[in-house]
């Protein structure tokens, strides 16, 4: 097992365990889709990246964590479900990276670069990481409230607008650390199916929880032993594992509630 | 007195929701707020509650735990989640033990298996008492009641309105009901505080308000209503 393979499989099981917990708020606010448009945001920055030779997560970054805020703003002004807006915001991402991105080295933006990661990249997906999750936990009930009924939440003194940012800049950093480990086109699949295959086995929502988190990792685990064995690209095999999880899940679907 | 509201104007886009409003409310009463859907009945709760901004006096002669049950907070926002009635209770300010979570179920009629059922496995009646209780449980003074699903079915042959007056005996609370339903007015509540879409309000006991021409200036149509003796 080379160092290469080690950092892989760490910044893997980092990216797929704080996706998968975002993962489920984002299936209670039924905004699992969001994700998707933002990580398309992330393509002209990848384009740029590939462009001009920087890495690519320094590229997606401040057009994700843009997308988001403008997606925070608007649903602020103008009262749109955040889903539309985010629609909107996805068009422009994806319309602007057409224009720029080289087509011949759209590989990269396409499906990750994750068997590629660097020492100092590892280390700062770590920190992000353990970031996110923190600040999903804290938010974490309020937010579920907020979905369940805005003004229920209101009324226990929650600060509705801060949480809704806090809860976009998270997503904002799931996605850029996502385009890294499965590329942009399949982000959102690494946040949205964790999450699905978890609500089919769980009655309650610890069980819920812990289970996207564990599925999440271990899609990211045999997508990346996976590819390495049949050398085929990585991102898609995550997500492919995933899917695979995901309709043993169905199987295994609790009838009770 | 625990409420004084003196000429409140709640403005909308640019729309006049409540005009020139005046009524005052003492502890332990039950306000019930009535008048036709668009008459701001909803608006008025929520300007209470602090959420819009206004012009006018509202005065809370003293601090005030509110409870409030809006409208339309629908048990299929819950159905198929893996959301249990204690993970439910968990999403307050505070994470009530099991115990005070049973205690207060038990206080709506709900019993202590309802703790580990999903929230989206209840019945729309058992979702309602449940949500009563999540209320409760928080020890408000005040419980704003946004128009309880009408004509629901909440079992042991007690409406959700009787379950609220049980409630508000032994725990002495104040009560603010919207509602449209006017024998519930005249049955439960110590004042009527009625809206309409053309300005036009009104405030008194309710055999005061409830009266034919009165209503029928709230409601535009002609509206009877029958006293029970």
């Amino acid at each position: 097992m080379t160092f290469q393979f080690i950092l892989t499989i760490i910044s893997g099981i980092f990216i797929s365990g704080v996706a998968g917990y975002l993962g489920t708020l984002m299936l209670s606010k039924k905004m699992s889709v969001v994700a998707g448009p933002l990580a398309h945001l992330a393509l002209p920055g990848v384009a740029l990246a590939l462009i001009y030779g920087f890495s690519i997560s320094l590229g997606a970054f401040p057009f994700v964590i843009l997308g988001a805020f403008l997606i925070w703003l608007l649903e602020k002004r103008t009262k749109l479900p955040m889903e539309n807006l985010a629609a909107i915001i996805f068009a422009s991402g994806v319309g602007t990276a057409l224009l720029i991105l080289p087509i011949d080295q759209a590989e990269e933006a396409l499906v990750g670069n994750i068997t590629g990661i660097t020492l100092p990249e590892t280390i700062v997906t770590i920190i992000l990481s353990i970031l996110v999750f923190y600040t999903i936990k804290k938010i974490y009930q309020k937010m579920m409230l907020m979905n369940i009924y805005e003004d229920l939440a209101a009324v226990e003194g929650v600060n509705i607008s801060l949480y809704n940012l806090l809860y976009l800049l998270s997503i904002a950093i799931v996605v850029a650390l996502g385009v890294y480990l499965v590329g942009g086109l399949i982000t959102a699949a690494l946040i949205a199916i964790p999450a699905a295959s978890a609500k089919n086995v769980s009655k309650d929502l610890r069980f819920y929880k812990i289970s996207a988190v564990a599925l999440g990792i271990i899609s990211a685990i045999s997508g990346i032993f996976i590819a390495r064995f049949i050398n085929f690209p990585t991102g898609p095999l995550v997500i492919i594992s995933g899917v695979v999880l995901f309709l043993f899940s169905v199987i295994f679907r609790k009838r009770s509630f | 007195m625990l409420l004084e509201v003196r000429n409140l104007n709640v403005t909308l886009d640019k729309e006049k929701i409540v005009e020139n409003l005046s009524f005052q409310v003492a502890a332990g009463e039950i306000l019930t707020i009535m008048g036709p859907n668009g008459a701001g009945k909803s608006v008025l709760l929520k300007t209470l509650l602090g959420f819009l901004p206004y012009e006018g006096d509202i005065v809370w002669h003293q601090k005030m735990k509110i409870g409030y049950l809006p409208q339309g907070l629908n048990q299929l926002k819950v159905k198929d989640f893996p959301l249990t009635v204690q993970d439910f209770f968990a999403l307050k300010n505070f994470i009530p033990s099991s115990g005070e979570i049973i205690k207060f179920l038990h206080l709506v009629g709900l019993g202590k298996d309802t703790l580990s059922k999903t929230a989206g496995s209840l019945s729309g009646g058992q979702f309602q008492r449940m949500l009563v209780a999540w209320v409760l449980i928080s020890h408000p003074d005040v419980i704003f009641f946004d128009e309880p699903t009408t004509g629901i079915d909440i079992g042991g042959g007690e409406t959700i309105y009787s379950l609220l007056h049980t409630i508000q005996e032994k725990e002495k609370l104040t009560i603010f009901l919207v509602t449209h339903d006017l024998h519930i007015v005249y049955k439960h509540s110590t004042s009527v505080l009625c809206l309409s879409r053309k300005g036009y309000n009104c405030f008194g006991a309710p055999k005061e308000i409830l009266n034919t021409k009165t209503l029928e200036k709230i409601f535009g149509t002609e509206i009877k209503f029958y006293e029970h003796h």
